[in-house]
């Protein structure tokens, strides 16, 4: 916040529970410099005008995803958005949509982490290996193949920007699909059997309409459209398969 | 007040905690085990990791070696029985992570690889990429779900420790959604809440790095040990504090002052090599680093930048596909938050706040003075730290010791007897009211940012880089006083439902104790060692004085008592300190001997 001049309107979504019946906006004037990000505008509010405005953040780099908030219509992470791209206009910070609002920019990510719980993000091994055995192997070629799904940093921007959950949250989602994938799709993993369920389901890969703004609005390049995509491909295969292999029939 | 019965409970879902978590459930699955985060686990600051984590693996590497890098590192104050202990385990903690999907950069073989770091005698730093810190969190997080046994409790912020008969059983959290008060009662109690940078203004940590839990024990009796040790890495963005990875050194990168000089080899770490080299100029320890860039700064041979001084950081001669490879996350920091193309243009960095050395006081098995209480990761000091911390300990420390305390506490819960429920609630409730009284405050005077910005300035000046007697006696009289004006801190919002004000108040009472420990372990230690730097009379190392650890008390109605503990030594009797060609010649003695 050094050298700062000029000064910008924030308009900020209001809701608390104990207090409305409906979210109001409020507006507040706040220097900043070249640097300054939507962030730390939030944060001057809440150090020197509001103390009572609420929202979420933490590291500040772009790497925890705690700070997602639409700015401007747009699912951005605030850190790494700044304010001076919207000068000489004014701004405006609500929660992510598709999500209920606890209180302010403060959203409630239940429903994403039980999803997340739900597909097991972790190796499934037939037999576990032990440790005294060391590491597995795995080219650089077949780290490829999951590294960028493995990139996801669970910031919710997708799920915002995705017209399918906001038209119904039983849809897994852009994010959960790219880890569901990265995991499928790890050398080490034997549970593809496990996960592939989740995928053919109503709510899985074929509800998806293939707008493709989730990979747009996503600050790490995951690209969970085309991890949706892939599977689309892995859940026809499977499909067919199960009238070839026995091991397909049972899953 | 809402009661949750468990066995265990574990404040703090960051590496440290998850580990914990993960190994308490293996010991026993039929353990209860409460996981309690003020943030969602994923959200911990382990997250901001960048470099990598170490762990002994290329032949040319040793134990051995390791654990005489972490002690000379330390400036001799580690425990040299946990240093033994720690370097024997870091590798299958690796490994295990490696089984449990952790995406470890690889070598065209397929193996795993490893990179230089600073003060390392070999490339011994496991990497994924420059997002190691992002990788293993996920990866801890993601397991942690296998497990029935781990109850989370995100975002529940914890306000103290409940301590009955001597023992601790258990905590008490406000549920950060609703304001609502719950104790949870565990047979034992491990904390696991990270270090406590944000005591600075300058610093690299998420604002979560409050020491809450160092707080926590503190005022419950449990000493803050080597509190003065405060890290800083030499290389962050000036303002914002951002981390860039001691990994870009690692690759290959080179520090310049302003006019375009490799400066360290002013330093007693020449000679000036274009390669990478073991313990020589930018992979030098951190310590070194920070205080060579005061001197340049005190002489004006530093770059003027709109937020402060710097000097350049270039990584432009490793090229473009080099930097997408091993530093893609370095890359993209750059360009969004400097405008900054790293392969066309040096990058400034400075000095920031990164690590607390000091931590709550543990023995090399986690446990605490108080029983039922274990501690890990950054929070805590089982005494692998020293006086100056080497880059990939940390993340290496939290599996080794969370593992160790979660099998620990976990063994105590097993044994431990629980108080009569009537008495540990009546703790509780004294808990609740307490920070109650600071939401029915109607006196207020003070914003929170402004104790907590003066808070960070006085640390700044007065703990900072290089210390003297005056100042760190100003910045212990300051924090007294911000101390006293915190009794009548003023909030806007006295309302309950995700009330982040009234827990950044908590926090701040937390790390106005922190501070206070630090400023007055360090007034007190008439000495220079690692990362504590005297410019006074005390510019020498004293081992006859002070090869001790030093113990800080809580007073409530005062600064701390201070006392001073004996270091472990068992087989690396204290000597100098030797980076650059000095070290190169004691790395072949070693290499020669072994051979």
């Amino acid at each position: 916040m050094s050298d700062a001049r000029q000064e910008i309107e924030i308009e900020v979504l209001r809701y608390h529970p104990e207090q409305d019946k409906n979210p109001r906006y409020q507006t507040y004037r706040v220097p900043f410099a070249h640097d300054t990000s939507v962030l730390q505008g939030l944060q001057y509010i809440k150090d020197h005008l509001d103390g009572s405005l609420t929202f979420r953040w933490s590291c500040r780099m772009a790497i925890c995803g705690s700070c997602g908030k639409m700015v401007n219509g747009e699912p951005k992470l605030s850190c790494h958005t700044f304010l001076r791209d919207y000068y000489p206009g004014k701004l405006r910070v609500e929660p992510l949509w598709h999500f209920p609002i606890i209180r302010d920019l403060a959203v409630d990510q239940t429903d994403f982490l039980e999803k997340l719980e739900n597909i097991k993000p972790y190796i499934i091994r037939d037999e576990k290996k032990p440790v005294s055995e060391g590491v597995y192997r795995q080219s650089p070629k077949e780290l490829a193949r999951y590294q960028q799904f493995s990139q996801c940093i669970n910031c919710l921007l997708c799920y915002a920007a995705c017209p399918q959950y906001g038209l119904d949250s039983d849809f897994q989602g852009p994010g959960i699909m790219a880890l569901l994938h990265r995991y499928n799709s790890d050398s080490r993993d034997q549970g593809k059997d496990q996960r592939m369920p989740i995928v053919h389901a109503e709510d899985g890969v074929w509800s998806c309409t293939l707008v493709g703004y989730c990979s747009e609005v996503c600050p790490k390049h995951v690209d969970p459209a085309a991890a949706v995509n892939r599977n689309k491909v892995n859940s026809t295969m499977d499909y067919f398969l199960r009238f070839l292999s026995p091991r397909g029939a049972n899953s | 007040m809402h009661v949750v019965d468990t066995d265990l409970a574990i404040i703090g879902g960051g590496g440290a905690g998850l580990r914990a978590a993960i190994a308490a459930a293996e010991a026993d699955p039929g353990l209860h085990i409460a996981l309690v985060s003020k943030v969602v686990p994923m959200r911990s600051h382990t997250v901001a990791a960048e470099g990598g984590s170490a762990g002994v693996i290329t032949d040319k590497d040793t134990l051995d070696l390791h654990f005489k890098d972490t002690v000379s590192g330390g400036d001799w104050l580690c425990d040299q029985d946990a240093v033994d202990y720690f370097v024997a385990h870091c590798t299958e903690e690796m490994v295990q992570l490696e089984h449990w999907g952790c995406p470890w950069s690889r070598k065209p073989d397929g193996d795993t690889n490893v990179r230089n770091f600073g003060g390392m005698s070999t490339a011994r730093t496991w990497f994924a990429a420059d997002k190691t810190g992002f990788h293993i969190l996920h990866t801890l997080f993601q397991t942690s779900l296998k497990y029935p046994s781990i109850r989370r409790f995100d975002e529940y912020f914890a306000v103290d420790l409940v301590v009955e008969d001597g023992s601790c059983q258990g905590l008490v959290a406000i549920e950060i959604a609703t304001g609502e008060f719950v104790q949870i009662r565990a047979k034992a109690v491990v904390i696991a809440t990270g270090g406590a940078g944000r005591v600075y203004r300058q610093n690299t940590n998420a604002g979560t790095v409050t020491g809450d839990g160092m707080g926590m024990a503190y005022r419950h009796g449990v000493p803050l040990r080597d509190m003065e040790f405060v890290q800083y890495h030499p290389t962050a963005l000036p303002g914002s504090g951002i981390l860039i990875t001691e990994g870009c050194r690692g690759e290959g990168g080179y520090l310049v002052n302003k006019d375009g000089y490799r400066y360290l080899q002013d330093y007693n770490l020449g000679p000036v090599v274009s390669e990478p080299t073991p313990k020589t100029m930018e992979l030098g320890p951190r310590d070194r680093l920070s205080q060579a860039f005061w001197y340049e700064e005190q002489a004006g041979r530093t770059v003027d930048t709109p937020l402060g001084h710097a000097v350049h950081l270039e990584l432009m001669h490793l090229g473009r596909a080099k930097l997408h490879e091993r530093l893609p996350m370095i890359y993209e920091l750059a360009q969004t938050f400097l405008g900054v193309d790293p392969a066309e243009q040096p990058i400034p960095v400075c000095p920031a706040v990164h690590y607390t050395m000091g931590g709550i006081g543990a023995d090399a098995r986690t446990a605490t003075a108080l029983p039922g209480l274990y501690a890990c990761g950054e929070c805590s000091s089982v005494g692998i730290h020293g006086a100056n911390r080497l880059g990939s300990n940390s993340l290496a420390e939290l599996c080794v010791f969370g593992r160790v305390a979660g099998e620990e506490a976990a063994r105590f819960a097993r044994e431990a007897k629980s108080s009569d429920s009537a008495a540990l609630t009546k703790v509780a409730d004294a808990i609740e009211r307490g920070a109650l009284g600071l939401l029915a405050r109607e006196d207020g005077v003070d914003r929170i940012a402004t104790l907590r910005d003066a808070m960070g300035d006085t640390m700044e000046e007065g703990v900072g880089i290089f210390r003297s007697a005056e100042g760190m006696q100003a910045s212990c009289e300051r924090i007294a006083e911000l101390k006293d004006r915190y009794r009548r801190v003023h909030l806007d919002d006295r309302t309950r439902s995700f009330n982040t004000e009234w827990l950044t108040a908590i926090e701040l009472g937390f790390q106005l104790d922190v501070a206070e420990a630090m400023a007055w372990s360090a007034l007190k230690r008439e000495e220079s060692r690692g990362a504590h730097k005297r410019l006074d009379q005390f510019d020498k190392r004293d081992d006859q004085r002070f090869l001790q650890h030093t113990l800080a008390f809580h007073r409530p109605d005062g600064p701390p008592r201070l006392d001073y503990q004996p270091v472990t030594i068992t087989r690396l009797p204290p000597a100098e300190r030797v980076y650059g060609g000095a070290a190169k010649k004691g790395v072949l003695e070693t290499q020669g001997a072994k051979a």
